[in-house]
């Protein structure tokens, strides 16, 4: 069987028709006045999965994050945690605990005392607060920082204080809002990976608001990828990335190629797309389309091959001139100008130091690629 | 930043600081007199300050002066702090605009007119003139001053941490107690002494809302000056700006160690 990408660990409830959703959003709507932020979504989290709902600012992700956490009410529709309606149960009631995008640490208690915080509210007896803080001073390796007040320490410093103490109660869900987005770009593919590993040793469910695709791809089991307050769709990173269902999501993750065209014939397995300008393609089909409608086939730049002389073997084949090429040391990206005019992106891994086949600005140029290497988009 | 010590900068810094604090400096010479007379140097002493702490009637004044102030002041901060929580957080209630105007018309309204209108409702209501009217009347009068102060801290506080406190299972209650309170609690101080001064210093609202038995120090000071500036009346001013000038000294001082202080953490913690 055909698989998309490589698949972290055996762990996909999501396939499994039996497995019993955790958090669910049903039908929510949230108003703020006359804007609408969330639009009638629907969305199910599993045990124990790390989810990520991915989407540019102000497409509303932030505002299902404080709804699961209790600081706003749904306008309209239900969040269900583990089974329950959580309407009305306040933000101090709740089983989830969040990770606040400032990090939000109280200024005048020190370290210690802020990982205590949530403990101490729960009555939690002294001596199991102090073994349980100092457990979590280790978890994030700040035992030496424990007596520091907040702005003593530094960005990094700061997340990890911020991590343990939403960790500490050990809530049935973590939310985490931007959870990286004030660290520096190093530092932040770090602690992705501290993340990951944090969540698989407490076994906990994340739900991680992101607008850094890499970050989301990076950490998530599965990302849903936000719109204006709606679902543009809910898959796995490699899915996403692979097989979107939208030109949105194709375009949102990562770099596209976009052949825009009308279906021209249509076999069992392959459909032939006539593009404005004369120019065909083959693909593999994705779904039985009317001759004549408007149709696209989406493409990642590094499924594409380039080389100066036409391929014997390739079933699509385009001939263009090199417009600009820009080398990134792992791999070089060409933009190509088709003949007909259309602009194409193709990357190429620099697997060996010396290329055999260079290619220069305005070198003639053959782009050919796999009818299976792209996805046909409708919408 | 280039700093020139021309001839004009010198003279003018000169006249300027002449101009604000030779009285001042005149009346702390003075107090040191040892000439009855006011104006006439007769040697140094020191038998004024004696004499003044053997005066029972500006020791009395001093004394009601400090109760009404730490009871107004007092006061004052608590409906200060709630008036400026309820105009930050409940941006919108009927009648916002108006409990905002209101709370803020004292900081604009001439004290002879707040005077006068307390002196007529006190009046009107049957309450006797004394330390309890001029406790009320400081009370509306810095109130809103208290309320200035601790909005604007307000206004900056990051709502995040009280959201953080409530999810991690604190009531609302808990959560002013614990989080909101501590943090905006140097302004509240600052509007504490703020209040503290202005009842210290008022002469105008008090002559008219105080009564018999209840004659505070600037009242004293001002009648008994009428009657001719003595020395021992030096000697109380000097004691006076003493007080004063020692608390916001500490207080400046102890400001600008923190600042610094701060400011050194956080480079250390940059660096890691």
């Amino acid at each position: 069987m055909k698989s998309l990408g490589s698949i972290r660990r055996d762990f996909a409830p999501w396939n499994d028709p039996n497995a019993k959703p955790y958090i669910q959003f049903d039908n929510v709507t949230k108003k703020f006045g006359d804007f609408t932020a969330v639009n009638n979504l629907s969305l199910t989290i599993f045990e124990r999965e790390f989810f990520a709902l991915l989407g540019a600012s102000g497409c509303g992700k932030s505002t299902l994050l404080r709804m699961l956490a209790g600081f706003e009410e749904p306008t309209a529709g239900r969040i269900l945690l583990d089974g329950q309606d959580l309407r009305g149960i306040p933000p101090y009631r709740r089983p989830v605990n969040m990770m606040f995008q400032s990090y939000a640490l109280f200024p005048h208690m020190t370290v210690e005392n802020n990982i205590a915080f949530g403990l101490k509210q729960d009555g939690m007896p002294k001596p199991e607060i102090a073994s349980r803080v100092a457990e979590m001073l280790k978890l994030v390796k700040l035992e030496q920082f424990a007596k520091r007040k907040p702005h003593q320490l530094s960005g990094g410093q700061r997340q990890r204080v911020a991590l343990a103490r939403s960790v500490a109660k050990r809530p049935k869900v973590l939310l985490l809002d931007e959870p990286l987005g004030a660290l520096d770009k190093k530092l932040r593919e770090e602690t992705q990976f501290e993340l990951m590993d944090l969540q698989q040793n407490l076994g906990l469910t994340f739900v991680v608001v992101t607008h850094d695709q890499e970050e989301a791809m990076t950490m998530a089991d599965r990302i849903a990828i936000i719109d204006k307050g709606e679902v543009m769709q809910v898959a796995t990173p490699a899915e996403v990335y692979e097989a979107p269902t939208s030109r949105f999501v194709a375009h949102f993750v990562g770099n596209v190629n976009m052949f825009e065209g009308k279906v021209a014939e249509q076999t069992a397995n392959t459909t032939r797309i006539a593009g404005s300008s004369g120019a065909q393609i083959v693909v593999d089909n994705a779904a039985k389309t009317a001759a004549g409608a408007d149709i696209v086939f989406a493409i990642r730049p590094e499924k594409i091959k380039i080389s100066s002389k036409k391929p014997a073997d390739a079933v699509n084949a385009l001939e263009g001139e090199v417009y600009d090429i820009a080398y990134l040391g792992d791999m070089t990206v060409f933009h190509v100008r088709l003949d007909d005019g259309q602009m194409v992106r193709a990357s190429t891994m620099n697997a060996a130091r010396i290329t055999e086949d260079p290619l220069s600005w305005n070198d003639r140029a053959w782009v050919s690629f796999r009818p299976d290497a792209g996805v046909v988009l409708t919408r | 930043m280039n700093t020139t010590w021309s001839r004009f900068n010198v003279t003018s810094i000169v006249l300027g600081f002449a101009f604000l604090y030779l009285p001042i400096v005149l009346l702390i010479v003075f107090s040191f007199n040892e000439s009855k007379l006011v104006t006439v140097w007769g040697g140094f002493s020191t038998k004024w300050y004696v004499s003044l702490f053997h005066n029972q009637g500006l020791m009395d004044a001093t004394w009601v002066t400090a109760r009404v102030g730490v009871i107004s002041a007092t006061v004052a901060t608590v409906l200060g702090t709630l008036a400026a929580l309820t105009l930050t957080r409940y941006t919108r209630f009927r009648g916002r605009l108006l409990f905002s105007g209101m709370v803020f018309a004292p900081l604009v309204m001439p004290e002879v007119i707040t005077g006068l209108s307390l002196l007529l409702l006190f009046v009107a209501v049957g309450l006797d003139r004394g330390f309890l009217t001029v406790t009320l009347a400081h009370i509306t009068l810095t109130m809103c001053f208290v309320a200035v102060v601790v909005q604007s801290r307000l206004v900056s506080f990051d709502r995040s941490l009280e959201e953080a406190a409530m999810d991690l299972g604190a009531t609302p209650v808990k959560t002013f107690f614990q989080i909101t309170l501590p943090v905006i609690m140097p302004a509240i101080v600052s509007g504490w002494m703020l209040a503290f001064t202005l009842s210290l210093d008022d002469l105008v609202i008090a002559s008219f809302t105080s009564g018999p038995g209840a004659t505070t120090l600037p009242m004293k000071i001002y009648s008994q000056v009428r009657l001719g500036v003595t020395p021992e009346i030096n000697a109380a001013c000097t004691i006076l700006i003493a007080v004063v000038a020692v608390g916001v000294i500490i207080a400046s001082v102890a400001n600008k160690r923190r600042e610094v202080q701060r400011q050194l953490d956080e480079r250390a913690a940059q660096r890691g």
